[in-house]
């Protein structure tokens, strides 16, 4: 069954997006976005690392990732200068120095566009498993933070006052969030996982009235994006990433003319 | 003093610095079941500073806060949410402990907001999202109560309403409330201990004493003083709708 290389990539899809659903929820809720993008686009020097020391590619971004993401919190508590001139400076450097260290690797064949934006042909079986086994661990932990991280996203104090730790919860949302960035790489590409995080969210904060209907439909949002995504990709022949996301702009913007119509009822 | 085991929270010489100034200082209090701990003072006198270094919010000061109770519900007196999440007032009231639906709906029919029940957090009103929070907080039967400005925003008779009913859950529930007020008529005759702040704790004790103290003479004026006396007789009086009070 997982022969053909379309199947391997629609399993592998629907997986990234049962995981990116919850956390782009998150992503939105907290404001991250751009820690998102930072992380991404680390990503890159992950998956360098990988290739020369012939490390698996999900586990090495995991690691970088994180290593990231720590730094970021380190240099929050040492440093005067804003949050987003920290995601800025390690987003670009992480980057550059992921890039340089590519031109160091020249003995290796690399397809450095399917790194950006993503390989439906590169999907293989062992993806499936890291990213199957990875996805239902992150949900897992996330169910088992859901709590003190839902209250103290609404209010931080309230969530402290009342004996949730949310310091312990966003710690561990972090590191869940480099494990997401690191299973789905190859279905979306580094430059557009953020897109995969962000806008199936964005689409079901539209039609939503309640946290958990925004999650389930975030999660829809996401397997309709993959599915047309993929579809299309076949198609025309075009870089799964950028036609996964294109296809949930296309949903965004259904979104926006549900809430339109739901305006015109009520007047 | 009663004995230990009624000790809820007690704070030693406590204080919080943040950039080098002191927000608050040498504060020693506690709050036991069953009993109502006020703190008044001026603005920037600490009071907000005090109720959170009692609930651990901050974790950096100076002095020792023994906290022996974790069932816990606050009202804090600014609280920004972020209106791009979906919240509804029903979600809001699960948000740290999931209570049944008897439960949510008693808490809310005792703060007067039960029809709000599935609106939008956002939609709301000042004094409708200040009831929602007491019922919130009030709902998991907490053993002790911080309330930061509790009725803020409340329309007068609901304020009259709603102070009744922390006394109420105060003698009901046997917990400890630690409240903050500005309105010195409305607590008071309800107050166990009053501890007057100002940078740090300028006197302390009942009502009645604390009233007479110079320094809080000094503080809030002669006025206030015969305020806090008069409640030795509570209903002597009429509060008009401009807020003043009339001898009858």
């Amino acid at each position: 069954m997982f022969d053909d290389f379309f199947i391997r990539a629609l399993v592998a899809g629907i997986g990234v997006a049962i995981v990116t659903g919850p956390l782009g929820c998150f992503v939105i809720w907290r404001r991250l976005s751009y820690f998102g993008d930072t992380l991404s686009h680390s990503a890159l020097l992950g998956v360098t690392l990988a290739y020369s020391m012939e490390f698996n590619i999900a586990f090495s971004v995991f690691i970088i990732s994180s290593l990231i993401a720590l730094t970021l919190i380190q240099l929050q508590k040492r440093t005067n200068l804003p949050g987003d001139a920290l995601l800025g400076l390690l987003a670009h450097s992480s980057l550059a120095v992921g890039l340089v260290v590519i031109g160091f690797l020249s003995f290796i064949r690399f397809d450095i566009m399917g790194l950006l934006f993503g390989d439906i042909l590169a999907v293989t079986v062992d993806d499936l498993l890291i990213i199957w086994i990875g996805g239902v661990l992150i949900l897992l932990v996330l169910k088992l933070i859901w709590k003190p991280l839902f209250a103290s996203t609404v209010n931080y104090e309230l969530a402290e006052a009342e004996g949730l730790n949310p310091d312990r919860a966003k710690a561990i949302f972090t590191i869940l969030m480099a494990a997401i960035i690191a299973i789905s790489i190859k279905m979306v590409g580094l430059l557009l996982i953020t897109g995969m995080l962000i806008i199936p969210a964005a689409m079901a904060r539209n039609i939503s009235s309640s946290p958990q209907k925004m999650v389930m439909y975030s999660i829809i949002g996401g397997l309709l994006s993959v599915i047309l995504g993929l579809f299309s990709s076949l198609e025309f022949n075009t870089a799964s990433g950028p036609s996964i996301i294109a296809a949930s702009l296309f949903l965004f913007i259904l979104s926006l003319l549900n809430i339109k119509q739901s305006i015109k009822l009520k007047n | 003093m009663s004995s230990n085991q009624n000790i809820l929270v007690k704070l030693n010489e406590a204080g919080f610095s943040l950039n080098n100034k002191w927000l608050v200082r040498g504060v020693s209090l506690q709050v036991e079941k069953g009993k109502i701990v006020t703190l008044i003072g001026p603005n920037g006198s600490g009071k907000s500073t005090t109720a959170k270094i009692a609930l651990g919010i901050y974790k950096k000061i100076d002095g020792s806060v023994e906290k022996y109770t974790n069932k816990v519900g606050y009202v804090p007196q600014k609280i920004s949410i972020d209106w791009t999440l979906p919240l509804r007032v029903n979600d809001f009231m699960v948000l740290t402990e999931s209570l049944n639906k008897e439960t949510i709906d008693e808490a809310l029919s005792l703060t007067g907001v039960i029809h709000l029940k599935d609106k939008n957090l956002g939609d709301l009103s000042g004094g409708e999202f200040q009831r929602v929070l007491l019922a919130r907080a009030i709902s998991k039967k907490p053993e002790l109560l911080v309330l930061d400005e509790p009725v803020q925003g409340v329309d007068f008779t609901g304020e009259i309403a709603l102070y009744e009913l922390i006394k109420k859950i105060s003698d009901e529930l046997n917990c400890g409330i630690l409240l903050i007020s500005h309105d010195l008529h409305t607590v008071m005759s309800a107050t166990d201990h009053v501890v007057c702040l100002n940078g740090h704790v300028c006197c302390s004790g009942s009502p009645m004493d604390v009233a007479k103290n110079n320094e809080y003479k000094a503080l809030f004026g002669e006025q206030a003083s015969q305020i806090l006396s008069r409640y030795e007789h509570r209903h002597d009086h009429v509060h008009t709708s401009e807020g003043e009070i009339k001898k009858n």
